[in-house]
């Protein structure tokens, strides 16, 4: 436990390390928050409720989704799978210590940096021109829990397309793929509330709603009761379905791993 | 004048030698960047999934201004490079190269980072375009066809001013790279869009002062033979190569005004 505590330390100041790339980026994320706004607004000119969403619910949906963007980590992670490629991850084996629960730990350590450096602000932004819907006390709670579960979903999906890697030697293309589905289908790019009624049965079948969509409905306090557990569970049941999957496969790699020169 | 044009030439073919030595992954990347750019558009289908009309924009006229936005962004893409390489050359100080060479720093930058596979994403662009363009009823003359020609290089030209510009905060932000970022990525979601569906300040903003109104929005107003929602002087819809022009003068100023500002990281 105390290790898993210091590997997540390095992985907050990794990304504390450099205050001008969070600036950067919180920059870019409220210039992406207000077009996206002001976009869905236009859909609210002819209606008033897309898939059970006020303008409030999708105003919030579009801040929190730029708050959480780097929090859940969406884009493109490959560390693992560059490890693999130079062979580093054969001394990683080497250590008394599983390479899954490492970056796991670390990932745990950096998702609470970017969801106060990245997150906080980007939305306080959006807070301050729109008028936002904000959760109850105990949804606000459900909301960090269910954060938090989305993280390791996010991190045990990355993990798996990463351990890609022992098999093919260029992942991007992987990755691309990996990518294509969990932005779309897990409602970065637009709320599952606006999808058709058989995507959005679709999208909330797969683990990808997970990462996203499902907290942020907590905070808008679409779930109750047994449904708030019933998809904390559900988000709790696919992080460990891909830390099962990333496991096996990294012991399948592990096993055909020749890594050469020296 | 004819010089660069030869050099560029040769450290380009370079590049598309060095990328095609690697098929398979050559292809994969290809592939890879043609499919993520699906996801922009489907976000489009999406929205109209539940409207008709989006301000005073039906379906095919967003998806004229979408694909054109990213034929002209792949393009810039393509040809220009993402200026993201060098923030970390300014971070080794590696620039210090850049700088003792008889050749201007900005080619050299935008010389050096030549990647085939950003084709994909303009293909893409090209599949939507041939599909919408024949269900709009575009009365052709020689007013549209030759805006149709020049709409693109000028797209591109303010595209790449106004990234050129945004690389140039990296001069003072070292590790502040994504900031351009918001000027690329997010230049080309809000050229995707019409300009008259973002609120007044934003669009005085992002539209006129960074001009990227003049990237789709007014040359497709021209083409489609559409009232202007925002009802500004029909002229308007014809600046684009203008202020292209005047893009690219700005944005040659303010990196001359960086590069002089440029300390050494030293190494």
């Amino acid at each position: 436990m105390r290790l898993d505590w210091e590997i997540a330390k390095l992985g907050w100041r990794r990304y504390a390390a450099y205050p001008w790339a969070t600036a950067a980026g919180i920059f870019t994320n409220t210039v992406f928050g207000f077009i996206q706004a002001y976009i869905l607004l236009a859909v609210y000119r002819h209606r008033s409720d897309v898939g059970g969403y006020d303008t409030a619910d999708t105003l919030t949906y579009v801040w929190l989704a730029q708050a959480l963007i780097m929090t859940v980590y969406m884009f493109g992670w490959q560390e693992l799978a560059l490890r693999i490629r130079d062979g580093s991850i054969a001394t990683d084996l080497a250590r008394p210590l599983d390479p899954q629960r490492y970056w796991l730990a670390y990932d745990l350590g950096r998702a609470p940096y970017h969801f106060i450096f990245r997150g906080v602000l980007p939305f306080a932004v959006g807070a301050l021109v729109f008028r936002l819907h904000y959760p109850s006390v105990p949804n606000a709670l459900a909301f960090v829990v269910s954060v938090a579960l989305a993280v390791v979903v996010s991190l045990g999906f990355r993990f798996l397309y990463n351990s890609s890697a022992f098999w093919l030697i260029d992942v991007r293309g992987v990755m691309m793929v990996s990518l294509t589905l969990s932005l779309f289908l897990s409602g970065m790019v637009m709320p599952l509330a606006f999808f058709p009624g058989w995507l959005r049965t679709l999208a909330h079948a797969l683990p990808f709603a997970s990462i996203m969509q499902t907290p942020i409905d907590i905070w808008l306090g679409k779930h109750h009761g047994a449904a708030l557990v019933g998809v904390m569970a559900l988000q709790a049941f696919w992080a460990l379905v891909f830390l099962g999957l990333g496991r096996l496969t990294l012991r399948a790699g592990a096993r055909r791993l020749v890594v050469q020169g020296g | 004048m004819v010089e660069p044009v030869i050099l560029w030439r040769r450290l380009v073919g370079a590049q598309i030698r060095s990328q095609l030595q690697y098929r398979v992954s050559f292809v994969l990347d290809l592939v890879g960047a043609f499919l993520i750019s699906f996801i922009d558009f489907l976000a489009v289908l999406v929205i109209f999934h539940n409207v008709t009309r989006l301000g005073t924009w039906n379906v095919r006229e967003v998806a004229f201004l979408y694909a054109f936005s990213s034929i002209s962004f792949a393009l810039t893409d393509l040809l220009i490079g993402h200026l993201d390489q060098f923030p970390q050359k300014i971070r080794d100080g590696n620039f210090d190269i850049l700088l003792v060479r008889p050749r201007s720093t900005l080619f050299q930058v935008i010389g050096s980072d030549f990647q085939l596979r950003r084709l994909g994403k303009a293909i893409q662009g090209l599949l939507v375009l041939g599909y919408v363009i024949g269900s709009l009823d575009i009365h052709w003359d020689a007013g549209r066809i030759g805006m149709l020609v020049v709409m693109v290089p000028a797209a591109i030209v303010i595209f790449g001013s106004v990234w050129v510009v945004g690389g140039c905060l990296a001069f003072w932000t070292t590790d502040g790279g994504e900031f351009s970022n918001a000027f690329s990525y997010g230049g080309n979601f809000m050229a995707q869009y019409p300009v008259d569906i973002l609120s007044a300040w934003l669009r005085r903003f992002l539209a006129y002062i960074v001009p990227l109104a003049f990237v789709c929005y007014f040359p497709s107003l021209y083409i489609l033979d559409k009232p202007d929602p925002l009802r500004l002087p029909r002229f308007v819809e014809l600046l684009s190569p203008a202020v292209a022009l005047a893009a690219a003068c700005v944005a040659g100023l303010v990196w001359r005004f960086a590069v002089r500002h440029y300390r050494s990281a030293g190494g």
